[in-house]
């Protein structure tokens, strides 16, 4: 039985569930809904929910709690002598399982019979012969023990989805059964749905964090396996980037770290004036009717994926920046060889930016009180000296967060930097030479036909960790600097 | 507090510093203001008493164009001051604000220091040459202010810090800074205790000897406590205007009358 007949099984449970806990609710009470403690309709979702909630959460459980089991048991079955040179034990349970997978196939296609595919003693080359006939995928020829671990594999699989199903039922029907006998019309059912609401939200609110918790702890896993491999002291104090995955590689995030921070300042230097004094038009200055077509339109901007920045500083800022700066180009000075440059990216991250910067300082200079502007007003000041000297000091600590805000979005950007920046990873303070980032490298490290064992690839995570925790850092300091200035007026 | 006879002996005759004639004021298409005819004089205090949204702030708002930062706002006839009609076209609002400062009903200091604070219209008008100057006008003007003795020895902490009552002391002080010739103040002691009250309502008594003093108030008591003009206003009309004592002992109209006793309002 498939997982989807189980799930409708349940549903179809709780929808039988609501109709009987209503129905029994409203004879409690002799058919008038006024006796009841609670509308009809609650005691119904009280049957419904007490059949399924504990049902799928057990079913969830299993889910997660089966194949890790399952595989724990069957590696241990596997002698150290089946296998071979050159392999582990993680690349054997892969094969087991397709071998699992291909016993099963070929059972459900018929090419093979029950006791045919549980049949320990089994002769090896015909079977292979019979899965590969069957379409089944196998990599390599079945050795003996790895079809005795792949048969012990299928019949746990097998006996474990039956027992789950049987038990899921079992908790749905006791559950439906005890909601169903505790319905009455001086039972709360109102109250316990309340209860059943708030589990729910309380699951939602808890995987968003739980996953959350995961990427972490599997970066710093890998990256753990990264510095077992690779020296700790090399990759933070190293000069020098140049992986190579023939091994001996220099994989140092210092030069990657430049160039990211390079980049980010050059964006910022573009987005902040620019992104400030648009909201301070848009706050200050503008009338009702510009404000509400002005904003969306700078808020497009920020709807606009970064790919597309990307095909925007390849072909249109990258060519017009050379024609400026390049060999022959307007200001005749050949500082600029190519238009893959820090200053390309950094012009189009910032561009990009524009309506972070905006959009918040503009929220953040209205939540300035308007007293302020009338106190400023009222002694004889200017509009630009109200703005200048009342109104951004005190929504100065707001725009500093959002500044910071925008600043790890900008460490965190790719598409653009992949696209325009360049791929040499060096130190150097020319804006229109080529320099590369820590996400650029990231995608080079793990693009293409690369095996999760060597530092050249597993460098990755430690890049990403870094990166993960630098962004981190920044928006935990904006935040609290946005929230301590929030307080001022409240 | 309530002594008419002060009240009373104050009242000789003095020069008109402000004359509004047939004002009328728009917010969009509601009718706010209607023919408002005022004589405001010099070195008196001028209260407008009447029920909440009977026009009163926004006729105070009109005497400093305050009311031009309001895009829907449209301001008919003439208001004079010293002769001058302020809405003509060569009239400059902002310099205007320097000459007509403002106190405002809650209490709102600029996020800066004390002395900054107070320094602010200065600094902006160019009235000191140097610094000395400037301490000196802050001195001045948080004395006038009646705030000096207690932030004397603070004057770099933020005047955020202090009490309500010293805030809008605070923030009377640096209207005066620019030496204003009137001070318009809209309920400027509506968020204040009674204490706090009390002090600034001595200090609008002194600030009499050199300005022109208009104060919007909500208290009748305040009205007959602090000034020597009373001007009634009801539904946008001006009803009555003449001297405090008069207004409050023997209203000509009945409405003022019916106010005055808390049968309306």
């Amino acid at each position: 039985m498939a997982l989807s007949w189980l799930l409708i099984i349940l549903l179809a449970l709780a929808v039988i569930g609501f109709f009987t806990g209503r129905s029994r609710a409203l004879a409690s009470a002799g058919g008038d809904a006024r006796d009841l403690h609670s509308l009809p309709s609650y005691y119904g979702y009280n049957v419904a929910l007490t059949a399924l909630v504990p049902a799928i959460g057990v079913l969830i459980v299993w889910l997660l709690a089966q194949p890790v089991f399952v595989n724990s048991t069957v590696t241990g079955m596997i002698p150290d002598s089946a296998i071979p040179e050159g392999s582990d034990r993680g690349l054997i349970m892969s094969e087991v399982r397709r071998v699992a997978d291909g016993l099963e196939g070929a059972v459900a296609a018929g090419a093979l019979t029950q006791a045919q595919a549980q049949d320990a003693n089994a002769d090896i080359a015909q079977l292979t012969q019979t899965l590969k006939d069957a379409g089944q995928v196998l990599t390599q020829d079945i050795t003996q023990p790895i079809l005795v671990a792949a048969q012990t594999y299928r019949s746990m699989t097998g006996t474990g989805s039956v027992a789950m199903q049987v038990i899921v039922l079992a908790v749905a029907l006791l559950g439906a059964a005890f909601a169903y006998i505790r319905t009455h019309k001086e039972f709360r059912a109102r109250n316990v749905v309340e209860q059943g609401v708030l589990a729910l939200l309380l699951l939602a609110a808890s995987i968003a964090i739980l996953t959350t918790v995961g990427i972490v702890l599997s970066m710093l896993f890998e990256t753990m396996n990264f510095f077992q491999l690779h020296s700790w002291k090399d990759f933070f104090f190293g000069s020098t980037w140049a992986p190579n995955f023939r091994g001996g590689s220099e994989l140092s995030i210092l030069p990657l770290l430049w160039g990211t921070l390079y980049i980010s300042l050059i964006a910022l230097l573009v987005a902040v004036p620019i992104g400030l004094f648009a909201a301070i038009y848009l706050s200050e200055y503008a009338s009702g009717a510009t404000r509400s077509i002005a904003k969306p339109l700078l808020e497009i901007l920020a709807g606009i994926p970064t790919i597309v920045y990307g095909l925007f500083a390849l072909l249109t800022v990258g060519p017009a920046l050379v024609s400026m700066f390049g060999e022959g180009g307007a200001f005749g000075v050949g500082w600029m060889a190519s238009s893959n440059a820090v200053l390309t990216a950094g012009l189009v991250m910032g561009i990009m930016l524009i309506p972070f910067v905006s959009s918040l300082s503009d929220d953040i200079i209205n939540a300035v009180p308007q007293s302020m502007r009338d106190g400023s007003l009222g002694l004889g000041a200017t509009h630009s000296e109200t703005v200048r000297q009342v109104v951004l000091p005190a929504a100065l600590p707001g725009i500093v967060g959002a500044i910071l805000l925008a600043a790890s979005r900008a460490i965190g950007e790719t598409m653009i930097v992949v696209m325009a920046a360049g791929a040499i990873a060096k130190f150097s303070g020319n804006p229109f030479e080529a320099m590369t980032t820590i996400t650029t490298r990231i995608v080079s490290q793990l693009t293409g036909d690369t095996d999760f064992a060597s530092p050249e690839t597993l460098v990755a995570f430690a890049l990403g960790l870094t990166l993960f925790i630098i962004t981190l850092g920044l928006n935990i300091f904006a935040l609290y600097i946005v929230r301590k200035y929030r307080e001022q007026y409240e | 507090m309530n002594d008419m006879t002060r009240v009373e002996r104050a009242v000789d005759s003095k020069a008109i510093k402000i004359a509004a004639n047939k004002v009328q004021v728009y917010y969009g298409d509601t009718h706010a203001i209607k023919d408002v005819d005022v004589q405001i004089e010099d070195k008196t205090v001028t209260a407008f008493i009447g029920p909440s949204g009977c026009g009163k702030s926004t006729f105070l708002r009109c005497l400093n164009r305050m009311n031009d930062t309001i895009d829907i706002c449209r301001v008919e006839g003439d208001i004079l001051l010293d002769g001058e009609d302020i809405y003509d076209k060569r009239v400059d609002p902002v310099q205007l604000r320097a000459k007509v400062g403002m106190v405002f009903q809650k209490p709102n200091p600029f996020p800066k220091s004390i002395y900054d604070n107070v320094a602010y219209g200065p600094r902006i008008h160019g009235l000191a040459k140097n610094k000395a100057e400037l301490d000196e006008i802050v001195e001045k003007s948080l004395r006038r202010g009646a705030i000096w003795d207690e932030v004397k020895d603070r004057l770099d902490a933020p005047g955020t810090g202090l009490s309500g009552g010293q805030q809008q002391r605070l923030c009377i002080a640096r209207a005066v800074a620019t030496e204003p010739e009137v001070l318009l103040m809209d309920e400027p002691c509506s968020a204040l205790d009674p204490i706090a009250t009390a002090q600034v309502e001595e200090l609008i008594d002194e600030l009499r000897s050199r300005y022109s003093v208009v104060i919007v108030t909500h208290s009748m008591q305040q009205a007959a406590r602090v000034s020597q003009k009373t001007a009634f206003f009801h539904l946008g009309n001006l009803v009555e205007f003449g001297e405090t004592g008069q207004i409050f002992t023997n209203p000509e109209d009945p409405r003022t009358e019916s106010y005055i006793t808390g049968r309306i309002g």
